[in-house]
């Protein structure tokens, strides 16, 4: 009976090896704040991964170099250990238990998606970590009652918001009658219930409402859809997935719509993949660099967007600004606190209200930024086929006019 | 059964009872790792005894998520108001509520998977070889695409599962949701390795080494074939529940169908083990949950080309597993008599 | 459920042609599949993933400025090579093993592939502009992307070249040879490790050109593999190995399938029905083969 005699090797060497694998880092370690994130480096959404991952890096190294955070009268520096979350929610749920109770951090950042962030929030929760997201717009994770998850980020259900209420003013205060098309994740969804919400308030009438699977590179079907039934708005949001497909089958297919609303337009750098075929989309956007937000470690949006540009080597999709703005929301609320007891770290977070390059941040009760408008912006092209993204609304911002409604295929 | 294994399996049960809190941190591998302990030991019922290499298992893990998350809801609040996505209502389990609604989901995650796999046994299990390979896995890819299109179990947006109670201490969540799948484990393993001790076990191996004769000898193959699907589908399910609980949020492709990863891993640790043994399965799932994880920990971001390479190298050179190859080296060891002239022979026939 | 489908005539004749293009685009895919299954007795899992892989290709030489429509020469050129280097590595270990084995080495690569693709070539979803207008018919109520046509084209002329290919070739001969009786062929003095190595290779090759033609039509992304891999499987499946036109009709009628799925059940629930016409496809074929007491082997 040996083979039991190996077996029994065999777990006395799972014993040895779970009690030697035990590497306890501490929150604070000498004059280093360690922050946890779980980020996705590998999977479907890899490349905003790493646009966050390059955030929070752009602002870690600019905090540090200009002197760090002052706690309790001794200054400090940020570091923050990175997971591999591979765009998987169980993955993402294990990694903040993994982070918490191994890594034995006590402050979090936010993974990318709203998936992801829904997955994270009850175990950060439990262990009453603070924790600031800067990617996870989903409504329902600020009704939920979470008291540590802190959003730098307006709702999902307002990206396009504006879109619809903007098609309505242009058509005299009469609803008008939208085509829509999601894809099928927590954040698409979200948009999709801001844009009914809207429609109910606003009297508009939906008249395609289709949902797009996951692995889908093809929506010619909804496509021929909008051109029969003529909606007035066609709405498309499912990532940069959906950007880019909705607007090579729009132009292959020579899909005349007055207004077209999308999201990710930026991430999927829209206008360089389809160049003059993105013209007149309309993008929901958190951030763009010509807002005038100044704060003192980025000064304001173009400073910022030039120093990652030389950085990176590529221009700040919103996702990289506002991840960039997490730290500084973590940085003052410290230096409030002026301790590293989770607890006061919280009640100072909640008390949030400051500018940044990105926008002012004050949350509500339930953990969402309330003081950050979407900006809306539309790609416009010059004759010599060179594109750009306008910012049309809010007026305040906007550097041109809306063209509405988009002009015909065949007048282009 | 001597005296050797009953000081074993002891050993192992005590060690399974005080491993949360001589490793509090390790808490939630732990009990992933029974998890999959459970899956790669109910696979080897089709894949190694029964010789019906099955993908389609996953099917009755995501099935039992849903269901298990669904009855705990839906026994004390509107499910459709749970899962809409930014219902402005809260909903708050009490304790009792709690653990009542996850004891009677646990029992339908269990039972309706076994009902499912009996209702659908008959038509897939005709099936033969690789048809049966890419019909379950077709099985289980559906399931996931159709079940992320239902409104009701929130379609894109996600289950959020209710959250663990506030009662007892900060460990008290990874307590609860390790001893239930070591449980679920203690479970599995007593009844797989009861069935493993009868006449059953030896049927299934008939129709694994030739279908057709089984049949000859007057066996009624598909009664059989059905009967081991179920038992898989019973656990499968069961560990699903716990699993839904313990991620605390289910997505239809990523978490509860997740037949890409989870329903490949099964097949995988049983594989790594050695299937068509009782030990096999529970040895690979416990080395392949420590590559993973090791994986995670030192190649971040390269874990996946490191596990691919790893899948090849597996299949490739070890197909028959770690316990077949210990059982080549040293049959001994397993009770097997070997002429040694006739060995040799054989060697030199080759 | 919807019917609009059928309210419309427009959107039916719409659906048809459609699908009809999309569909010979995967027969091209599927007629690969059948190949390396019918003379190696390889699933290949992978297959999904050496599509995608020779749209990347294309993608590159449209991003260096040269018109994507050269990456259908380019690209199966390069992917031959690709399968080649697969077969010496992994495949001929797994080639005279039980399918279930192919099955799941070929499921690593996949993953190993999936993972460098995306190392590569970043997870962003991209695709190559052609520049190729639109073709207006019926009072411009049915539109048609040229390049939807012009990938049907290429995938017909590349299929016909193929079979002529078999036909009267030597390395055609041989290849059918062995796919008949590999142990015949290998008495008969061919040499059986080199066919094998040219069918993935060729395998691989046509999957270049599919992959191109997806990034001339549609967009590409490292994760996107597994539907086409099992597309294929179910084409090859329905119309049965060996059988060529019957790859082309079942990859059009299926196609055709997923076009009325989408219109009739809801985009949402067009690849979870392809699966399931799968499953279903794979059953009646069970009970119709029980009826007549044979068995699958």
């Amino acid at each position: 009976m040996k083979i039991k005699n190996i077996l029994i090797t065999f777990v006395s060497a799972l014993a040895l090896l779970f009690s030697t694998s035990v590497v306890s880092f501490a929150k604070v370690v000498g004059d280093k704040i360690i922050l946890g994130a779980a980020i996705s480096l590998t999977g479907k959404y890899s490349s905003n991964g790493v646009h966050t991952q390059n955030g929070y890096n752009m602002a870690v190294d600019r905090i540090n170099s200009m002197g760090g955070v002052k706690v309790g009268g001794k200054t400090y520096k940020f570091d923050i250990i990175y997971y591999d979350d591979e765009s998987n929610p169980k993955r993402a749920a294990q990694l903040a238990e993994r982070l918490i109770s191994q890594d034995k951090v006590e402050f979090m950042l936010g993974p990318y998606s709203s998936g992801l962030t829904k997955a994270i929030a009850p175990v950060t929760e439990k262990y009453g970590v603070p924790m600031v997201e800067a990617n996870g717009a989903s409504r329902s994770l600020f009704t939920k009652g979470y008291k540590y998850l802190f959003a730098v980020l307006a709702p999902a259900n307002l990206y396009l918001d504006v879109a619809i209420r903007t098609a309505v003013e242009l058509n005299g205060g009469k609803g008008v009658r939208i085509a829509q098309a999601f894809e099928q994740d927590a954040f698409s969804q979200d948009v999709r219930l801001g844009i009914l919400d809207a429609a109910k308030e606003t009297g508009s009438q939906i008249i395609i409402d289709d949902k797009l699977p996951k692995e889908l590179n093809d929506m010619a079907a909804t496509l021929v859809k909008v051109k029969q039934m003529k909606p007035d708005v066609l709405v498309v949001s499912g990532h940069t997935k959906g950007a880019l497909t909705a607007i090579r089958q729009i132009s292959e297919m020579k899909v005349d719509v007055p207004m077209l609303a999308m999201t990710h337009c930026d991430a999927a750098k829209l206008s360089k993949q389809h160049g003059k075929n993105s013209q007149y989309a309309l993008c929901a956007s958190q951030w763009h660099k010509t807002l005038t937000y100044k704060d003192d470690f980025f000064k304001d949006g173009m400073t910022y967007a030039a120093d990652f540009e030389k950085e990176f080597g590529y221009d700040p999709p919103y996702q990289s600004a506002e991840s960039s703005a997490a730290l500084l929301v973590f940085k003052d609320a410290f230096e409030r606190a002026n301790t590293f007891d989770q607890k006061k770290v919280r009640d100072a977070l909640a008390a949030t209200n400051m500018q940044t390059f990105y926008g002012n941040i004050k949350f509500a009760p339930g953990g969402q930024n309330v003081d950050k408008p979407m900006v809306l912006f539309q790609v416009m092209c010059d004759a010599g086929g060179k594109c750009e993204n306008k910012v049309v609304a809010p007026l305040k911002w906007a550097s041109a006019e809306l063209i509405h409604p988009i002009p015909k295929w065949s007048e282009r | 059964m001597n005296k050797n294994s009953w000081i074993l399996y002891i050993g192992i049960l005590v060690f399974g009872l005080v491993a949360p809190f001589i490793f509090p941190a390790f808490k939630v591998q732990l009990s992933i790792l029974c998890v999959l302990i459970v899956l790669a030991t109910t696979w080897n019922i089709q894949g190694g005894e029964m010789g019906y290499n099955t993908f389609g298992n996953i099917l009755f893990y995501g099935l039992g998520m849903y269901l298990c998350a669904s009855v705990q809801v839906g026994m004390f609040f509107p499910l459709a108001e749970w899962t809409e996505s930014g219902g402005e209502k809260t909903f708050v389990h009490t304790p009792s509520q709690f653990f009542q609604g996850m004891a009677a989901g646990l029992v339908v995650a269990a039972v309706v998977p076994t009902i499912v796999a009996g209702l659908i046994g008959y038509a897939i299990l005709g099936l033969r070889g690789h048809y049966f390979a890419i019909c379950t896995l077709g099985l289980g890819v559906a399931a996931g695409e159709i079940s992320g299109g239902i409104e009701i179990i929130g379609a894109g947006q996600g289950f959020t599962t209710p959250p663990f109670p506030n009662i007892g201490g900060l460990e008290a969540r990874g307590e609860f949701f390790y001893f239930l799948s070591f449980g679920a484990l203690v479970l599995t393993f007593i009844a797989v390795r009861a069935i493993y001790t009868t006449r059953f076990r030896l049927i299934l191996n008939a129709i694994r080494d030739n279908e057709d004769k089984a049949e000859a000898m007057g066996i009624e193959t598909m009664k059989y074939k059905i009967t081991g699907w179920m038992i898989s589908a019973f656990f499968c399910g069961l560990a699903g529940g716990i699993m839904g609980g313990l991620v605390g949020y289910i997505d239809s492709t990523d978490v509860a169908f997740d037949g890409r990863e989870m329903g490949v891993f099964m097949v995988l640790m049983a594989i790594l083990g050695g299937k068509g043994t009782l030990w096999g399965p529970i040895i690979g799932a416990t080395l392949f949950h420590f590559f993973k994880e090791g994986f995670w920990t030192f190649f971040l971001g390269w874990q996946y080309v490191a596990l691919g390479v790893l899948i090849v190298v597996i299949v490739i050179y070890f197909p028959e597993g770690l316990m077949g190859w210990l059982r080549e080296k040293y049959p001994e060891r397993f009770g097997e008599v070997v002429d040694e002239a006739d060995r040799k022979a054989q060697v030199e026939l080759k | 459920m919807d019917f609009l489908v059928f309210q419309y005539p427009m959107i039916t004749i719409q659906a048809c042609l459609d699908g009809l293009l999309l569909g010979i685009l995967f027969a091209l895919i599927a007629y690969g599949m059948a190949l390396q299954w019918g003379v190696m007795n390889i699933i290949n899992i992978a297959q999904g993933d050496l599509v995608i892989l020779g749209g990347y290709i294309a993608y590159f030489m449209y991003l260096y400025g040269i018109h994507p429509a050269w990456g259908v020469i380019v690209s199966p050129i390069i992917m031959y090579f690709v399968g080649i280097a697969i077969y010496k590595l992994v495949i001929n270990k797994v080639v005279d093993r039980d399918l279930f084995i192919s099955i799941l080495a070929t499921f690593g690569i996949s993953i190993l592939f999936m993972q460098l693709m995306n190392f590569a070539f970043g997870a962003d979803v991209v695709l190559a502009n052609s520049g190729y207008g639109t073709t207006m018919l019926f009072d411009n109520n049915v539109v048609l992307p040229n390049s939807k046509i012009f990938s049907a084209f290429i995938s017909i002329v590349f299929a016909i070249c193929l079979v002529v290919y078999m036909k009267r070739s030597k390395l055609g001969r041989a290849i059918r040879a062995t796919a008949q009786n590999a142990r015949a062929a290998k008495i008969l003095g061919v040499n059986t490790e080199k066919v094998y190595a040219a069918t993935f290779g060729i395998n691989a090759a046509l999957c270049g050109v599919a992959g191109a033609l997806i990034s001339i039509t549609f967009t590409i992304h490292p994760y996107m593999g597994l539907p086409y891999t099992i597309r294929s499987f179910m084409i090859v499946i329905v119309a049965g190995l060996g059988n060529l036109p019957g790859v082309a009709m079942s990859g059009m009628g299926l196609g055709i399938f997923e076009e009325f799925a989408d219109y009739i059940l809801g985009t949402e629930f067009r690849i979870g029905s392809v699966f399931l016409l799968l499953v279903l496809i794979l059953v009646y074929r069970r009970f119709k083969l029980s009826r007549k007491r044979e068995y699958l082997k």
